[in-house]
Formats: structure tokens, C-alpha cells, sequence
């Protein structure tokens, strides 16, 4: 933010129409020598600069507590409903998230965990079969062999039959697991929401602050952030459009191989 | 050959974890952050170190820069597996000696790819 922004701009008409009616009369009483009552002025001056403070305050509170307030979720059922009352605040919800992505994350992994052995020991199987029928098709097996085949391929269909049929209620589960893409989003658009205002608010808080730095004359001696290449930041937002960030493996690749690697 | 595998998020670790078991890599262990896996490369069981950089308690940046001071681990290998995706942190990393470095999200592909190139290096 620019620090030569004109602060008059923004401030309350009646304010500032105080503070010059004051003023004015600041200069008669002093050039008149009336310094009791000159000083009278000031500390009216100083009241009114309290004033402006207090209100500019009060107003931000205001809209604080309401963008809060306003942070509510609107629940589609019941189950919703109940899950979504039991919290309150922004930090209860992301949290809500975290557990909903892990649950759902563990769920899947549990059943394709349990359905890849099973996957493969179709396969497994169905390429031994495949083998022994083509050594049958080139007539290179015994008879007793032809019976031995036999029953194993009547086990094999009745075995993939129900195989298959556990397969597609695996799959058709990981695909409720994803269900709480809805919960989740919607949780996030309101803390996403209630961010945003919440950072409009205290961009005005920060705008009123500097009008207090100006009216009070104060200056502050800000520290230069150091920012530190070791420390982790988690994934980076926008990566394909900033030049200090890599966008994907390839990049990484390029840049260690540039070191040498 | 044991494998080591840092993550804070539970999930993370039982995707590398399945996907070490296809390539062949069954005996592995898990940690949730430097100052859990510290004590137990310390016991000199683990062959290789699979790392997440961005973890509460001691970062995996930390972890690999103590594993690389430490006399009995200083030629362990260690890919970083994370998403951390700034190039001074890429070109830090490589300074402090690590061996390999996926960033998330990342394929199985990736994963093998990045795990046999260090292999083939250090046979």
C-alpha cells in the first residue's frame, strides 16, 4: 500500500470539518493570546482525532462480526445437517476436511489393496489357462491331462464369476468414497468466503491504521522479511506463471541436471 | 534392502509404500517426521531413505542434512519425495546431497524412474 495516499480523502466529512473548524480557531486564540482557552482546543483536537479512531474501529468490528456470523453452511439433509452443526468455526471446518480426505483416501486404498491380489491371481490363472489350451488345441496333452484341465476350467468361470462380481463392488465403493468431494467443497467455499472478507476487512483495518500513523505522526522502523530457501511452504498456487517455482517433474529434472546431477 | 519412508500424512506414506511393494521393495518402515526416522536410521537397519520435505518437528530438509553429518549415514541414499517446488529449494536440496527429488503430485512412473537412477549410480 502506497504511504502518500491522501488520508483526507477517506476521512468522515464531519471529521474533518471539526478538525478545520477547530483548527481555525486554534490560530485566532493563539494569535490572540488566549492560550487557556488555545489549550482547550487542543485537547478538543485530540478528541476529535479519538473520535474518528473510535468510529473507524467500531464500523470494522461491525463488519467482522458479520462476515463471522455470516459464515454459516446451508445443510441439504440431515445427516449434513448434523455433521455441519457440531461445528462453529473456520478452523473446526478445515480440520473437517483433513479427516473427511484422509477417511476417504484410506477407504480407497483398503479396497484396492484388497482387490489387487485378487486381480492378479486372476490373471495369474488365466495365464496358466491360456497356456495349457493352447498346448490342447495343438494336441500335445494326454487324456488324463484333458480331465485335470477340465475341472480346472469349470473352478476357473466359477471362481472369475464371483471374482468379477466382488471386482465391480470394489470399484462401484471407491467411487462412493469420492462423495465427500461435495461436503468438502462445500466447506471450503465458505471458509474461502469468510477468508476473503475477512482479508477485505483487515485490508481496511491496515488503510485506517496508516490514516492513525498519519494523524498521530508516527513511523515505524519495518524489518525486511527475510525469506529463507530451506523452509518448507507446501505446494506453490499459480506455478506455471512464476519463474522461481518449477512446474512440474520435467522442470525439476532440467534444473538438477543443469547442477550436474 | 530396507526402505525408509517419511511422511507427516499417513496417506502419503501407504501410496509410496504400495507402490515400493509393486516394484519389488517389500520390507519397509514408516515415520511421520526427522525426529521419529533420526533414531531409527540411527540403528543402521535401513538401506535407503524416502523423504517428505514440509513436516511438523524436523523437516525432511533437516533430516537429510543430519543423515549427510552423520558418519555412519553420510552415504545413505535419499530421494525427496515432496511439493516443495521453489528452485532454490530444488538447488538447496542438491547442495546438502540429496540423491533424488520427486515432486508431489507424481506418477509411479516417476517414482521407479527416479529410484532405479539412483541405483544404478551408487552399484
Amino acid at each position: 500500500m502506497s504511504k502518500d495516499k491522501q488520508p483526507e480523502a477517506s476521512l468522515d466529512p464531519e471529521i474533518a470539518s471539526k478538525l478545520k473548524q477547530h483548527a481555525d480557531e486554534l490560530v485566532e486564540q493563539v494569535n490572540a493570546g488566549e492560550y487557556a482557552r488555545a489549550m482547550t482546543l487542543i485537547n478538543d483536537l485530540s478528541e476529535v482525532r479519538d473520535q474518528s479512531l473510535y468510529r473507524e474501529v467500531g464500523r470494522l468490528t461491525r463488519s467482522l462480526h458479520e462476515a463471522i456470523r455470516n459464515f454459516q453452511i446451508q445443510p441439504q439433509n440431515a445427516e449434513q445437517q448434523e455433521a455441519l452443526s457440531k461445528m462453529s468455526d473456520a478452523s473446526d471446518r478445515l480440520q473437517y476436511v483433513v479427516e473427511m480426505t484422509s477417511k476417504a483416501a484410506n477407504r480407497t486404498m483398503d479396497l484396492v489393496e484388497d482387490a489387487m491380489p485378487r486381480a492378479n491371481a486372476m490373471c495369474e490363472q488365466a495365464k496358466v489357462l491360456r497356456d495349457d489350451w493352447q498346448r490342447l488345441r495343438r494336441r500335445e496333452m494326454a487324456p488324463s491331462e484333458f480331465r485335470e484341465l477340465y475341472g480346472r476350467i469349470d473352478r476357473f468361470f466359477e471362481s472369475l464369476s464371483g471374482d468379477a462380481e466382488k471386482m465391480y463392488g470394489d470399484l462401484s465403493e471407491i467411487l462412493l468414497a469420492q462423495d465427500f468431494q461435495d461436503l468438502t467443497g462445500q466447506v471450503i467455499q465458505k471458509v474461502t468466503a469468510l477468508v476473503k472478507e475477512v482479508e477485505e476487512n483487515l485490508l481496511s483495518l491496515v488503510v485506517m491504521a496508516s490514516h492513525v500513523d498519519q494523524l498521530t505522526g508516527t513511523v515505524h522502523e519495518l524489518k525486511e522479511q527475510e525469506s529463507s530457501a530451506i523452509k518448507g511452504e507446501g505446494p506453490q498456487m499459480r506455478a506455471a506463471e512464476r519463474s522461481d517455482v518449477v512446474s512440474g517433474q520435467d522442470d525439476v529434472d532440467d534444473l538438477l541436471s543443469s547442477l550436474g546431477f | 534392502m530396507k526402505i525408509l519412508i517419511v511422511d507427516d500424512f499417513s496417506t502419503m506414506r501407504r501410496i509410496i509404500k504400495n507402490l515400493l511393494r509393486d516394484l519389488g521393495f517389500t520390507n519397509t518402515e514408516e515415520a511421520d517426521d526427522g525426529n521419529t526416522a533420526l533414531p531409527m536410521l540411527r540403528t543402521g537397519k535401513f538401506d535407503f531413505l524416502i523423504t517428505d520435505w514440509n513436516m511438523p518437528g524436523m523437516s525432511g530438509f533437516d533430516l537429510l542434512k543430519e543423515v549427510r553429518a552423520d558418519e555412519n549415514l553420510k552415504d545413505l541414499p535419499v530421494l525427496m519425495v515432496t511439493a516443495e517446488a521453489k528452485r532454490d529449494q530444488i538447488v538447496a536440496a542438491a547442495q546438502a546431497g540429496v540423491n533424488g527429488y520427486v515432486v508431489k503430485p507424481f506418477t509411479a512412473a516417476v517414482l521407479k524412474e527416479k529410484i532405479e537412477k539412483i541405483f544404478e549410480r551408487i552399484q
